[in-house]
């Protein structure tokens, strides 16, 4: 897996944090998880969020660790991946989440139904700060 | 603009395949060599469109789509009885065959993407001598799985959401926006169950490694071209199969994915049209066209 600096490292964590405004600012993929409603864990490889999905909106999201929280299913990539993932034009292999996976820099477990039966969702839900490219450094 | 009439034309042929009657659904354009195009797994013969209306390759090619059986227009057989659908390599070659059989087509060139890029493979290696050249695009003697076949044919997920949303990444991010919408309507558009049959042949049925050095480039030529941004038959995947084949041309394709022609058919045409002009300019002494 690929390593990257402490301050990227926050950049990605920061980009992160900001995935529930992104999303609000985003009806129509709100309306495509319409009926998802999960608790996953999504992130940076060593520092995930615990995030709620209620009827496709973040109604928490939260960093790990968090004393007994449950999830279903966890994704999370290098520090290194995430902000490749979301420059405006990613290199090949690194452009999709289960190229990641496929590559090694992502890792996905748990039950994977919520993850699969609305996986277009999670793509376009975790490639909302590229819209905002600004937030991350390479 | 409106009232354009685009010049492909569709026809059903009935094909005999391993003593069935097949009712197949065709595209076709264009005059002169004989051009057979595949389509991808879980999809239909509409992602050659672009191909097929091109004005340029209809000056010197008969340009044909078809439909497998069970995709697009092309009905199951008449004696299908509902049993799971499973391409096998045995069963694709019968039926690419049967079909050019059917047309009478006189030594067509061939050129499949993706699982038709790897039947392209099997081509060569056992009836070569059938065809003026084969074309495999994001074609690989073997790839590595990256996803469990399972969740694309099960009640509780939508297939055709989970069909589209799988390949979704395989499209190069610079392919036009309304070109990537079409490629997956595709998949959106496959039975159920049918795109999961058809990498039986791809992950199970259809493992090239260790046949491909039997193919006879001098027999028939063979053009291997890949999508720099197909994480699922790689570059990597493809130039080591053309490693092990001598004589394969290898080319890969920038700002391309899995599906080329359909993806960013414009881009496509930039790499495609070479190979087109070499085959035409190396069948021009023993050139005919066949109509039917």
């Amino acid at each position: 897996m690929t390593p990257l600096s402490d301050a990227s490292d926050a950049a990605v964590i920061k980009a992160f944090a900001e995935i529930p405004a992104l999303l609000e600012r985003t009806p129509a993929l709100v309306t495509r998880g319409r009926f998802l409603d999960c608790d996953c864990l999504l992130g940076p490889m060593g520092r995930p969020f615990h995030v709620s999905i209620r009827a496709g909106r973040i109604t928490e999201l939260t960093p790990a660790p968090v004393l007994m929280r449950s999830w279903r299913f966890s994704y999370r990539a290098t520090s290194a991946a995430w902000a490749e993932y979301w420059q405006a034009m990613p290199k090949p292999g690194w452009h999709d989440l289960l190229a990641l996976t496929k590559r090694g820099e992502a890792v996905l477990e748990g039950d994977l139904h919520p993850f699969m039966a609305h996986l277009q969702y999670f793509k376009d839900l975790l490639a909302l700060p590229r819209l905002d490219a600004a937030t991350v450094s390479s | 603009m409106n009232g354009t009439i685009e010049p492909m034309v569709g026809r059903y042929v009935h094909v005999e395949i391993d003593g069935a009657m097949h009712r197949i659904y065709f595209e076709e354009n264009g005059a002169g060599i004989p051009l057979v195009c595949l389509h991808t797994a879980g999809s239909d013969g509409r992602q050659w469109r672009h191909l097929l209306a091109d004005e340029e390759f209809a000056k010197n090619f008969r340009i044909i789509a078809f439909d497998m059986p069970w995709h697009g227009k092309s009905y199951p057989p008449a004696n299908w009885s509902g049993e799971e659908y499973q391409l096998t390599t045995v069963r694709y070659t019968q039926t690419i065959r049967a079909f050019c059989g059917a047309l009478k087509l006189d030594k067509p060139v061939v050129m499949g993407c993706s699982i038709g890029g790897r039947i392209v493979l099997n081509l060569a290696i056992d009836h070569a001598a059938e065809f003026r050249a084969l074309i495999g695009l994001e074609a690989a003697d073997f790839q590595a799985p990256w996803y469990d076949t399972t969740w694309l044919n099960r009640p509780d997920v939508h297939g055709g959401e989970i069909c589209a949303a799988l390949v979704s990444g395989l499209i190069a991010p610079q392919s036009p926006q309304a070109s990537r919408m079409e490629t997956l309507w595709g998949y959106k558009q496959g039975g159920p169950g049918v795109f999961k049959g058809d990498l039986y042949f791809y992950r199970v049925d259809g493992d090239l490694r260790g046949r491909v050095e039997a193919i006879d480039t001098k027999v028939c030529p063979l053009y291997l071209l890949t999508g720099e941004y197909d994480f699922s038959c790689t570059p990597e995947d493809t130039k080591r199969t053309a490693a092990a084949i001598g004589g394969a041309r290898v080319e890969i394709m920038e700002q391309l994915g899995h599906f080329p022609m359909s993806e960013n058919p414009e881009q496509f045409r930039r790499y495609i049209a070479p190979v087109l002009g070499e085959i035409l300019t190396q069948s021009i002494p023993t050139r005919q066209g066949v109509h039917v």
